[in-house]
């Protein structure tokens, strides 16, 4: 299977000389590389510091570790090592690899429409990308593998996105952008030829499929018997249409104003929900169980996916955006205010044994599945080729995006995980143990968590039900998923800072709706793109679904999106085992596996540019994503520890089925275990697929990357290049060198075609 | 002086990257940049802000982006 298609030849230069009636476009790589070489005493002292700041950090987290920890060290070891890597690695990368050149145009220059292709400010361009990426994901997956203790996950985190999630996103992005803003499964089919592409193609489709599903099911975990929860969430539809009617027939385009207005509204409907949640009736009529409400929210994913996007999605986008980038900011001030000492240990018994009540499975593979965004996230790679390349300004600007947009998501993930780490322990295990090992009682919890012999807890059945009331709560017992754990957290951390124990029940429900924000904007959006990506496969066969504005056919496919998502979270939520622990880490697998697609697409492109000296760069995260993801995959597959395997779990309830038995393991009744044969059977062929479709596009990958070493390749599948007429610096700060260009731009008289926008 | 100067400076910048990131600002360069491609050209008029605000949740409509999880 060749590779041919889009891909042009490197042999005729194109002429990007400088025009002469414009100031520079570009600075000269020699003044670049003179301005890094360039050691200033002060420049020396700033890095030898954050060197030092870093590596004690490290060493009071990973040496120290006495029987406290201070959550600060999370933050300074985070911080210095992005601040390392970005100005390092990143800056390596970007000499050696990708060689951005700002002479010539970008996307958003050459194919400008000031709609999809325009010309955003590198620091505005940061916030939308950043909105984009980061969702729910870094927020639960931390919170889970809290369990395996506070050290792996810390160093994943930081470690992994340094040398594998931001490299990721910022070689997609780049490749993307020097594509015309190509999407990646076109690069797929692009670099790894027909069969790769397809399967790269089917991959993320079911991917999203399980991501979707399982974002779901966190909120369901969330909202299920809390009155609250349910009322002050189900506010966000009436708040969103209200929004969306007001810019579309009212005031058009006020986006501030109405973003504010709906901000007072989502703050008044969490207010509310806490008194109607008192009153009796309010109590009665919105304290739902899981089923029916995974029914609501699949109804609900399907009328959200069939109506324009003005009228629901695009006010919710405009609400998520502001609750993401204020409650970040406001959590990480507030750990620095409140510095909370963590009581967990650096490693726990789990890490080793694999028999964790949160997610099964041993450190190695599961830990780096559980923890999927903030590290390495494959999502991340069908944003960074989509709307972020058209609208970049200049090349160099893709290494700040992308590398440092990413850096941010992890600094999210380790806020994350810090809050969940400083709330009881004993607490955390009764929150995020199924209701099958607890029986969803306090009495339950506590004899479970007691029995777990973890040293340093002691859980009573009056911290249960005196956070539980603190949080505003029937029961904090089996609360599963992530959400009401880091909310706890949250609601932990900030009563510290504002308002005290009587504020908790509010911040508790207000990290609720915001992580419950993202996942409903993220099942909108996901089942709209799945049910493109299935008009455009199922087009091929009858032509008409090619066309998407045809109702019939996107109500049938919306459906068919809608009912596969809806299958697993209905799955998940009647699972007699408790279905986040079983189906966590389908979700991480998933993602990863997607991550490995995106990197191998990346090394062909590397190679086919006969870039072999560096390709180690991309090989290095597509070898570890590979291993974790095959190994975890395998271990789902062929593990003979129930726990853990799929089949070892449906072989064991097939057995005692056919023995006659009517109860077996934390199966009550012959339905619940048919139910585990049945769910087992269906995570059991999921986990078959996915690692059956990676591996033929790694397969696919290596095959590319051979043939291109064996024909000396220096092809390209780029756009041609088009002469650049724009300036713009390309860090966060103008380098002196960049403000002395940017002085000549803004000196010249305003003509209109070249204007740069700045402050 | 100095300092109200600055203080005015710190708060125009916020007031743009609030603007910029929420996307208020994307009919005016909208229509930027259809001037600076047609200019006065009576046969390509611009789109009024109600019709550009339309149009552009239409193109979402037709393009879904993902949002990541």
């Amino acid at each position: 299977m060749g590779a041919k298609s889009g891909t042009t030849g490197a042999t005729n230069e194109p002429d990007l000389t400088q025009d002469p009636a414009i100031p520079p476009v570009a600075l000269d790589p020699k003044v670049h590389e003179a301005e890094e070489a360039h050691w200033t005493p002060v420049k020396i002292a700033t890095w030898v510091a954050i060197a030092l700041l870093g590596g004690l950090s490290w060493v009071m987290l990973a040496v120290v570790r006495g029987e406290t920890v201070n959550a600060i060290w999370f933050v300074f070891a985070a911080i210095c090592t992005y601040l390392i890597g970005y100005r390092f690695y990143s800056n390596y990368i970007q000499k050696h690899l990708l060689r951005p050149d700002d002479r010539r145009a970008t996307p958003a220059e050459y194919k400008a429409d000031g709609k999809d292709y325009a010309r955003t400010d590198r620091r505005v361009l940061f916030g939308h990308h950043f909105a984009a990426i980061a969702g729910a994901g870094p927020l639960v997956g931390p919170v889970l593998a809290a369990q395996m203790g506070y050290l792996p996950g810390t160093i994943w985190i930081i470690v992994g996105v340094v040398l594998a999630g931001a490299v990721q996103d910022y070689l997609v992005l780049f490749f993307s952008m020097r594509r015309g803003g190509r999407s990646l499964g076109q690069m797929a089919r692009d670099e790894l030829g027909r069969v790769g592409g397809t399967a790269a193609l089917i991959a993320t489709l079911t991917i999203m499929v399980i991501i979707v599903a399982i974002l779901a099911l966190v909120v369901v975990n969330a909202l299920a018997e809390s009155a609250w929860g349910v009322f002050s969430v189900g506010m966000t539809i009436p708040i969103a249409l209200f929004m969306g009617c007001y810019l579309r027939f009212w005031r058009p385009g006020k986006v501030t104003e109405i973003s504010i207005i709906g901000f007072v509204l989502l703050i008044a409907a969490i207010i509310g929900g806490g008194a109607i949640a008192g009153t009796e009736w309010g109590a009665a009529m919105f304290h739902i169980d899981k089923v029916p409400l995974a029914i609501g929210i699949i109804v609900y994913g399907f009328i959200a996916a069939i109506l324009p996007v003005w009228l629901l999605l695009a006010p919710r986008d405009y609400l998520s955006t502001f609750m993401k980038i204020g409650t970040i900011g406001m959590l990480a001030i507030a750990i620095v205010i409140v510095r909370p000492e963590i009581l967990v240990p650096a490693v726990t018994e789990f890490a080793k044994t694999g028999t964790g009540p949160v997610v099964s499975g041993t450190l190695f593979p599961f830990l780096f599945v559980t923890i999927a965004c903030g590290a390495l996230s494959g999502f991340h790679a069908l944003i960074a080729s989509g709307t972020t390349p058209k609208l970049i300004e200049k090349e160099r600007q893709s290494r700040f995006i992308g590398y440092g947009g990413m850096l941010m998501e992890s600094f999210v993930a380790i806020m994350a995980l810090v809050a969940a780490l400083s709330i009881d322990q004993g607490i955390y295990y009764a929150m995020n143990a199924s209701p099958a090992l607890t029986g969803g009682t306090v009495q339950g919890a506590v004899a479970f968590v007691n029995g777990l012999g973890l040293t340093g807890v002691n859980l009573t059945p009056e911290m249960l039900t005196e956070t539980a009331r603190n949080v505003g709560e029937e029961s904090i017992v089996s609360r599963t998923g992530g959400a009401p754990t880091l909310s706890v957290g949250l609601a932990h951390i900030m009563q510290q800072v504002a308002g005290g124990t009587g504020m908790m029940a509010f911040w508790y429900h207000f990290a609720i709706m915001f992580e419950a924000l993202f996942i409903l904007t993220a099942v909108d959006a996901g089942t709209r793109v799945a049910r493109f990506m299935l008009q455009d496969t199922l087009g091929n066969v009858i032509p008409k679904f090619k066309d998407t504005s045809w109702r019939v056919g996107a109500w049938i496919c919306t459906g068919i999106m809608v009912a596969a998502w809806g299958a697993v979270l209905v799955m998940g939520v009647t699972d007699p085992l408790g279905g986040i622990n079983t189906l966590f880490p389908l979700f991480g697998i998933a993602n990863q596996l997607l991550a490995a697609i995106a990197l191998a697409v990346c090394m062909a492109i590397v190679a086919k540019r006969g870039l072999f000296r560096y390709i180690w760069i991309v090989a290095l995260p597509l070898g570890f994503a590979a291993v974790v993801t095959i190994t975890a995959s395998f271990l789902k597959i062929f593990s003979p520890v129930p726990g853990v395997g799929y089949f070892a779990q449906n072989a064991a309830f097939s057995k005692a089925l056919a023995a006659g038995e009517t109860s077996f393991g934390t199966a009550t009744s012959v339905e619940a275990m048919e139910a585990v044969v049945r769910n087992t059977m269906v995570q059991g062929i999921l986990s078959i697929v996915f690692v059956t479709l990676a591996v033929i596009v790694i397969f696919t990958a290596l095959q590319a990357t051979w043939n291109a070493w064996r024909n000396h390749s220096n092809a390209t599948s780029e756009d041609p290049a088009v002469r650049s007429r724009i300036f713009a610096p390309a860090g966060l700060v103008a380098t002196p060198a960049e403000k002395a260009t940017q002085a000549e731009w803004d000196a010249r008289p305003v003509t209109g075609t070249s204007k740069v926008r700045g402050h | 002086m100095g300092a109200v100067t600055t203080v005015r400076t710190v708060a125009a910048g916020l007031a743009w990257y609030v603007r910029a990131v929420s996307g208020e600002d994307a009919y005016d360069r909208y229509l930027a940049h259809h001037e600076s491609v047609h200019g006065d050209d009576a046969a390509e008029p611009a789109m009024t802000a109600r019709e550009f605000w339309r149009d552009r949740t239409d193109r979402q409509d037709a393009n879904p982006q993902g949002r990541c999880c």
